[in-house]
């Protein structure tokens, strides 16, 4: 079924304990996901990364979740045991980070980082593995997954690592992936052929994706919904093929403040944010 | 008042920078565009001295420059660096962060000159005593800038001034930055890997691939998408998001 709810989110928040006070970075969000590509945009400290990470229960130890509802399938994602946790990160749900040179162990070949991912939640021999990773390296689109294999992080670039990086997410076979930003990092080109390689594979095998991203123009061309936070808050939903019709300020004057190759060199329009858009 | 012949750059056996030629005129403000690896931040560390391997020429108002740059070259010309985070001493306030400067070049006066080129930036004098993990990355940004103004240089180099930043600081980094090349007449260098920057903020831009400039463009040019080689068609398509059959077009430049 092409839109049964995989994941539902109800009224999520986050709150954080500092010794500066609380802060609240996410407020009462609330979305479900189907096997589609959902779009999470916003600039810094919108909550955009951190309504992500509650959902993989990823949330730093001074922050607090709480929700009306937070439901993968029937998987109450809210009250989970560490060992309950075990079987649904990275099995079922898996996160591809930002930066492929923080988030790949740099004392361990590439491959064996594959095959570690892959044997934690599938019981089979280090010959078949082997044989799953390399296979899994071709299907992102490495052209020598042989070499890169046995190679270390640091002697790939970094479109080749992020692509080592959605091998590695992708190898249990999850049914929800969330991107943070995952080509942010990259050159325009290599971002966009990293993304295309997330899509196919997101496609063939039926993935949900939630895709977070600072980019608002890049989510539209890419997703099928994006949802525009500011502040902790969603101040607008909007269909990705839409985008010109947003309604909220905010997302209009994130679009309007863009630079555009139209040879004008006049001053860009300056968003002007208003107290109210904070106040959900 | 910046030209740059046949100028070529190693590290070690890399060859990276490999005959480019470049022409500001004064008050001019000229882009250099290319992905990471293809030297254009190299352009402007060796014009600033930050590259010791380097052959060819390079005249700053008509001045050919030596191997040393001298205390009057930092006076004529200054870089604001990409990354606001880790250009600013951590430990110093953004009083003394602009008072060295001044003292360096023994101008006097810095304490108006610090108020100046704070209010120059647009940071009122709250800021003054601050240290750089107060401030925003936007905040940082007018920092380095103003860091940069407070020599009264002519010249800018301006090094992916804005590519840590938010979309909506961006455009205000860029208007001050378009505001202040007008109010002081200043000429400005600047590197980005985002076409659409620098097609807003330059009159002239050449896209750089491998060490080598392949395309000179003007910024109607650009607005028209009349570039002609391969590499810079396809940065150029890039800049227009995600698109399926586009991307498969793509041919890798290695």
């Amino acid at each position: 079924m092409p839109n049964e709810t995989l994941l539902s989110v109800k009224n999520l928040e986050v709150m954080f304990n500092t010794p500066k006070g609380d802060v609240h970075a996410v407020r009462g969000v609330s979305f479900d996901l189907g096997r589609e590509r959902l779009g999470i945009v916003g600039e810094s400290g919108s909550g955009k990364s951190q309504t992500g990470r509650a959902i993989l229960g990823l949330t730093a130890a001074n922050g607090k979740i709480t929700a009306d509802q937070l439901k993968f399938h029937d998987v109450d994602l809210a009250n989970l045991t560490p060992k309950q946790w075990r079987k649904v990160r990275g099995a079922r749900i898996s996160m591809i980070m930002q930066d492929p040179k923080y988030s790949l162990n740099p004392v361990m070949t590439i491959g064996d980082q594959i095959i570690e991912a892959y044997r934690e939640h599938h019981k089979v021999n280090a010959k078949e593995a082997r044989h799953r990773a390399i296979d899994m390296l071709d299907a992102v689109k490495i052209r020598d997954p042989e070499r890169v294999f046995n190679s270390y992080p640091h002697e790939v670039s970094g479109g080749m690592g992020q692509r080592v990086m959605i091998a590695m997410m992708l190898i249990p076979d999850p049914e929800l992936i969330i991107a943070d930003e995952p080509t942010s990092a990259l050159d325009v080109t290599v971002q966009l052929q990293v993304m295309a390689i997330l899509d196919d594979l997101v496609r063939d095998r039926g993935m949900a994706l939630i895709f977070i991203s600072h980019d608002l123009q890049l989510v539209s061309s890419f997703c099928d919904r994006v949802l525009v936070m500011y502040q902790g808050l969603v101040v607008e939903e909007i269909k990705a093929s839409a985008l010109h019709e947003a309604k909220h300020p905010y997302t209009k004057g994130l679009l309007n403040c863009l630079p555009k190759m139209d040879g004008d060199h006049t001053d860009l329009p300056i968003l002007e944010r208003e107290a109210s858009w904070a106040e959900g | 008042m910046i030209e740059i012949n046949k100028l070529n750059a190693w590290f070690d056996d890399n060859h990276v920078l490999k005959d480019v030629d470049i022409k500001v005129p004064k008050n001019g403000s000229f882009g250099l565009v290319g992905e990471s690896g293809s030297g254009k931040s190299t352009v402007l560390r060796t014009i600033t001295g930050l590259v010791d391997d380097w052959e060819g020429e390079i005249l700053v108002n008509n001045k050919e420059l030596g191997p040393k740059r001298d205390k009057t070259f930092y006076r004529l010309v200054q870089m604001v660096f990409q990354d606001p985070f880790g250009s600013l001493h951590p430990r110093h306030t953004i009083d003394r962060i602009l008072t060295e400067p001044v003292n360096i070049h023994g101008l006097g006066d810095s304490d108006a000159r610090v108020v100046q080129a704070l209010e120059q930036v647009g940071l009122d004098n709250s800021f003054r005593f601050r240290y750089p993990h107060q401030l925003s990355g936007g905040q940082r940004q007018r920092v380095a800038i103003a860091r940069a103004l407070i020599l009264e240089p002519k010249i800018l180099l301006l090094d992916e001034p804005t590519s840590a930043l938010d979309v909506s600081i961006q455009a205000e980094v860029l208007n001050l930055l378009s505001r202040l090349r007008r109010e002081l007449g200043l000429t400005y260098i600047m590197v980005s890997h985002d076409l659409a920057v620098v097609a807003h903020m330059c009159d002239d831009i050449a896209i750089m691939n491998h060490g080598r400039i392949v395309e000179r463009a003007s910024a109607t040019q650009l607005a028209e998408g009349t570039l002609e080689h391969p590499y810079s068609q396809q940065l150029y398509k890039a800049a227009g998001g995600y698109d399926r059959a586009v991307i498969d077009s793509f041919v890798d430049w290695d």
